[in-house]
């Protein structure tokens, strides 16, 4: 019966850290990016990435409520994509 | 046994997952074109958040069987809820996203031809407005 959390824990950090370098990367898009449509991919992009990295950060920390805070910013997001999407359209709600 | 084969099989996993992400992040970064950063930026986060929280299923599952601890029953199935939540959010706001910028006016990178064009809906009523003013100016 091995400890599974002291064996994987140096693989989820290491994860955590590419998460991290994927919303960096994601950050330029958001800077840089040439029309309004290009900056909300990367929010979306950034979004999925923070909801797996919170997950992640939950099984490190042993707490899970980290694990549910990533599921009402799953759903939160999702609205906020929804409502600019909306905006973008130029349009009747 | 079974543990040492997860501390096997939860890595490969989420070695999987996570070349998925950072080829999504990759693509948003190298792609010329709204629609095919979308392409990228949405499905490959998708696919890899699948593997890195299936992964993360199997570790809690693990945890609830083998050592009897009910964080670990909770960790499994609060992922699983979030998995769905990104399962069912995702590809639809990846969708909202694309209607919007081909009805804000983005064009497809080298695009010549658009088949959508005068067939998207939300254009409709002010195309037809546009004609009734038109109409209205002609008979003045």
């Amino acid at each position: 019966m091995i400890d599974l959390l002291v064996e994987l824990s140096a693989e989820f950090w290491i994860v955590l850290v590419i998460l991290l370098v994927g919303i960096t990367i994601a950050m330029y898009r958001v800077i840089r990016g040439p029309t309004a449509p290009d900056r909300i991919v990367g929010l979306d992009v950034i979004n999925t990435l923070v909801i797996v990295s919170m997950v992640i950060f939950g099984v490190i920390q042993d707490k899970f409520i980290y694990i549910d805070v990533a599921i009402v910013y799953a759903v939160l997001s999702f609205i906020s994509t929804l409502y600019v999407a909306k905006y973008l359209e130029g349009g009747r709600f | 046994m079974i543990g040492e084969m997860l501390a096997v099989l939860l890595p490969i996993l989420l070695i999987i997952g996570i070349i998925f992400m950072l080829l999504g992040s990759l693509g948003l970064l190298r792609f010329p074109d709204v629609y095919t950063r979308l392409h990228a930026g949405t499905k490959c986060t998708t696919f890899g958040s699948i593997f890195i929280c299936v992964s993360i299923i199997i570790y809690g599952l693990y945890r609830w069987v083998a050592d009897s601890d009910v964080n670990g029953s909770v960790i499994a199935f609060h992922t699983g809820i979030a998995l769905v939540a990104i399962l069912l959010t995702n590809p639809t706001g990846a969708h909202a996203i694309a209607r919007a910028a081909h009805r804000s006016g983005v064009k497809p990178f080298g695009a010549v031809v658009d088949d959508l064009q005068g067939k998207d809906t939300a254009v409709e009523p002010k195309a037809a407005k546009k004609k009734t003013v038109g109409k209205k100016e002609a008979k003045k």
